[in-house]
């Protein structure tokens, strides 16, 4: 065939499909956000869940998820952060890193049903712990920390080596290069990759239900259970309590995720700026 | 970070970490979907008579809640189905009835089943609808997962023993989920707790009797469950008066007006120990 | 050994502990689940329990089978949808598009990963399971409707990852092609996508396994029977929802029948992992020696 024709069909065929991908996310958020805004009111996010959650608001829900999100934020941060400036500053590439790094990469390849098996038989049962902020958090950690990992020697690699040799040329130990000099300034990337794993928890449904439970209540400490928005919407959905709410979740857990996505563009501009 | 910053963040955290709370203001209930939602509605009622007191109650399937008893993970397990005799150690309170009702979408032209052929619809031996009506189309039969007590239930007082559930059928984990499909499904057919049954549903009456709080009392609908409470022991505390006030007058009838039967009427189910007057 | 040196062996000692605690976590999961799930795939018979076609663990009867080939025929589904489409963004973004487009369109497409699987099975539940029910038949909760939102769901994977290998393509393949006279499209058919095609396997392996471990929404779509799907649209089961469906009251027995599925999904999991390290990184080999 020709080989011009070939190309217009090929281009035409390319943008077929690359304008159905954009349409179907596009229809995606379309159709949540137009049937969830309406429901979304001062209320509605400020008030309890009514009889199941047929009536009222998420509230408790988004406590439950900033709580757990927030919990487990903390638990993943320093072990990743940890992890990312032994890799880079402590060391080279022997055996150890690799054995370290292919530990993370496993880890981010497992599938959220498996922990969330994993942390209802140690935490829930065995520990008796049982459903709670606790197990939730620690379960979900576990499912940030590749991700964190990852970004955070991602920006302790990019800073510039002069900034480490200045340092050690004034006199200072290892560490307080570490803390003093590189960190600060890969604080931009580390901050990025902690946004990016908190919109995945906030996502997360699989091994919250199964660790966090589902209780309605608001969490008054770290062995309460509590339900995220993503499992209330789970179950609003599913079996038909109110269509209305679950879209009106559904409509606050988007936005919240293109909230997010939006933040880390943005902070990944800047930081990239900052260093052309 | 400074040292004694460090330590102090460390040892805030400690502090949040170990507050179970007040003790003993707070305790689960997990267990059966069925009983999930009214022990919902019991809850809210009750908290809002008790400040400070926190009811949390979790799904899970009555088998999952009948092991959270015995585990210790839940205070109150809830189960839709009668105890098997390896769970009977568990201290058992019929709080409510259930009626099973055989549910299909309302524009299906059926209206009435008898047991055999919801046995043979379940059991995958009738697989298309022109044996009862004249639509022409294959069944969609949709039961609950196994560890449901109203599968329990179900399996028990409609298959029989020995007959199994066809393995070709549509599988969910709730009743809600189960109406929902029925809902939507024009072709399907299924099971769910009488209390749960909406307009959006039509429930069949079996041997041209009507699935109804009147039949069941009479004993004319045989499909009926009951709902329990299991408890590791005897209740204490504010678990025996969240029992209290599930079976009080108040308690029952706040469930009554829901579609499910009050504890105490008609005769309890053979072998079921009841020891909470 | 003075102070100073003291302190800074202390916190490489620390460093190295956190760092391990990846490797730990990984360590703890792998124990646990084959120390629960292994004994009991030999109990009954390593055949029966894969090959067996039974699952009615009330009567001790543990065949895994129909979620086996459950799991295979969704996946194989979703990459079917999946890899088509995904491949074209990733070629269109690459060698079709200006630097304007496409800084308009990767982060559309990154919101894709984005969105929480439960609302992907949750749009699947509303829309696509009416749709095939009406128009194909079936009860529409299928292997089809299961495969469709799965191919949804892995494209940002394949898309970013076969972004990053077709722009690993030393310039110098594309502008040497193009001085010889091909179109455009020639370069990209001939010389950029076989270059590349180490990456784009990764890619593909790497939505593979996604496809393989997602749960909520396929639980949502497929019907989850415990039968050997006869035809697209027949109600399918897949090795994640079986964990998932009867994990909360699964004892005895049943729970390492369970765990026992979770090692089966573990080594699937882990080998197409391999795969997608391996030909990514003889990816990377490749590039080094020919530039």
């Amino acid at each position: 065939m020709n080989p011009r024709r070939e190309q217009k069909i090929a281009t035409a065929v390319l943008w077929f499909f690359v304008l159905l991908t954009v349409f179907i996310l596009l229809f995606i958020i379309v159709y949540i956000l137009r049937k969830g805004l309406p429901v979304l009111s001062g209320s509605f996010l400020t008030r309890n869940p009514v009889d199941m959650g047929r009536a009222g608001g998420i509230f408790s829900t988004i406590i439950g998820t900033i709580v757990l999100t927030l919990a487990a934020i903390l638990i993943a941060t320093p072990l990743g952060v940890g992890t990312a400036i032994y890799l880079t500053e402590y060391t080279w590439e022997n055996r150890l890193t690799r054995v370290i790094r292919f530990g993370a990469e496993c880890l981010a390849g497992i599938p959220s049903i498996i922990f969330g098996l994993f942390g209802f038989i140690l935490f829930v049962t065995k520990l008796g712990f049982g459903w709670s902020i606790l197990s939730g958090s620690l379960t979900l950690s576990f499912m940030l920390l590749p991700t964190i990992i990852r970004t955070s020697e991602e920006a302790i690699r990019s800073v510039p080596r002069d900034f480490r040799e200045v340092s050690f040329s004034l006199g200072s130990t290892r560490w307080q290069m570490v803390t003093r000099v590189v960190l600060p300034s890969a604080i931009p990337g580390i901050v990025t990759g902690i946004i990016l794993s908190v919109g995945r928890a906030i996502g997360e449904t699989a091994a919250v239900i199964f660790t966090a439970g589902s209780a309605l209540n608001i969490p008054t400490s770290l062995f309460s259970s509590s339900r995220t928005m993503s499992v209330h919407f789970y179950i609003l959905a599913r079996e038909g309590i109110s269509l209305d709410n679950a879209y009106g979740t559904a409509a606050v857990l988007i936005i919240a995720i293109l909230g997010i996505n939006i933040l880390t563009y943005s902070l990944m501009n800047k930081y990239i700026r900052k260093y052309q | 970070m400074r040292p004694w910053k460090l330590s102090l963040a460390i040892l805030l955290f400690a502090c949040v970490a170990c507050s179970r709370g007040p003790a003993g203001r707070q305790f689960t209930v997990a267990g059966s979907t069925s009983v999930q939602p009214f022990a919902d509605r019991w809850a809210e009622v009750f908290m809002q008579k008790h400040p400070g007191l926190a009811v949390n109650v979790q799904g899970g399937g009555s088998s999952a809640g009948i092991q959270a008893a015995k585990s210790g993970a839940a205070q109150i397990g809830m189960s839709s189905r009668e105890l098997k005799p390896d769970e009977m150690e568990l201290n058992q309170i019929i709080v409510a009835r259930d009626g099973l009702a055989i549910i299909v979408h309302p524009d299906s032209p059926l209206r009435n089943l008898t047991l055999q052929e919801v046995r043979s619809i379940f059991g995958g031996e009738i697989r298309n609808w022109k044996v009862l009506t004249r639509l022409d189309r294959e069944i969609d039969v949709v039961t609950r997962e196994e560890g449901s007590g109203t599968r329990g239930a179900f399996q028990e007082l409609v298959m029989g023993k020995g007959k199994r559930i066809s393995k070709r059928a549509i599988v969910q984990d709730s009743n809600g989920t189960v109406r929902e499909i029925v809902a939507n499904d024009p072709y399907s057919i299924g099971y769910i707790s009488l209390g749960l049954v909406s307009g959006r549903v039509r429930a069949l009456t079996l041997d041209g009797v009507k699935a109804s709080e009147e039949n069941i009392l009479s004993k004319e609908y045989p499909l009926v469950r009951p709902f329990l409470f299991l408890t590791k022991g005897p209740a204490a505390g504010p678990v025996k008066d969240f029992i209290d006030f599930v079976l009080s007058a108040e308690g029952q009838e706040l469930v009554r007006k829901e579609g499910l039967i009050p504890a105490g009427e008609g005769s309890p189910p053979a072998g079921s120990g009841r020891s909470h007057e | 050994m003075n102070k100073l040196d003291r302190d800074e062996r202390l916190v490489k000692l620390a460093l190295l502990v956190l760092a391990f605690s990846a490797v730990a976590v990984l360590a703890v999961i792998t124990v646990f689940i084959f120390g629960e799930g292994t004994p009991i795939m030999f109990k009954h018979g390593l055949g029966k329990f894969l090959f067996g076609s039974d699952w009615y663990p009330s009567e001790k009867s543990f065949g895994l089978l129909p979620m086996i080939v459950g799991s295979l025929f969704v996946t194989f589904g979703a990459l079917v949808i999946g890899v088509p489409l995904g491949l074209a963004c990733a070629i269109f973004l690459t060698e079709f598009s200006s630097r304007r487009l496409r800084r308009l369109l990767k982060p559309v497409i990154e919101l894709l990963a984005g969105i929480p699987s439960v609302v992907y099975g949750f749009i699947g539940v509303v829309i696509l399971v009416p749709f095939i029910r009406t128009t194909l038949g079936g009860p529409g909760l299928s292997v089809l409707a299961a495969s469709i939102i799965l191919g949804i769901m892995i494209l940002p994977t394949i898309i970013s990852i076969s972004i990053d290998s077709l722009q690993a393509v030393p310039r110098s393949y594309r502008e040497g092609s193009i001085a010889l006279g091909t179109t455009r499209w020639q370069t990209t058919r001939m010389v950029m996508i076989p270059a590349a095609r180490s990456g784009i396997i990764a890619s593909i392996v790497l939505g593979m396994g996604r496809a393989i471990g997602e749960t909520m929404a396929v639980i949502m779509v497929a019907g989850n029977a415990v039968s050997i799907p006869g035809s697209p649209l027949s109600p399918v089961r897949t090795l994640t929802s079986n964990i998932a469906l009867e994990m909360g009251y699964a004892s005895g027995e049943h729970r390492q029948a369970l765990f026992a599925t979770g090692v089966i999904l573990f080594i699937i999991i882990m080998v197409l992992n391999t795969i997608a390290t391996v030909t990514s990184r003889r990816a990377r080999g490749k590039r080094k020696t020919a530039a």
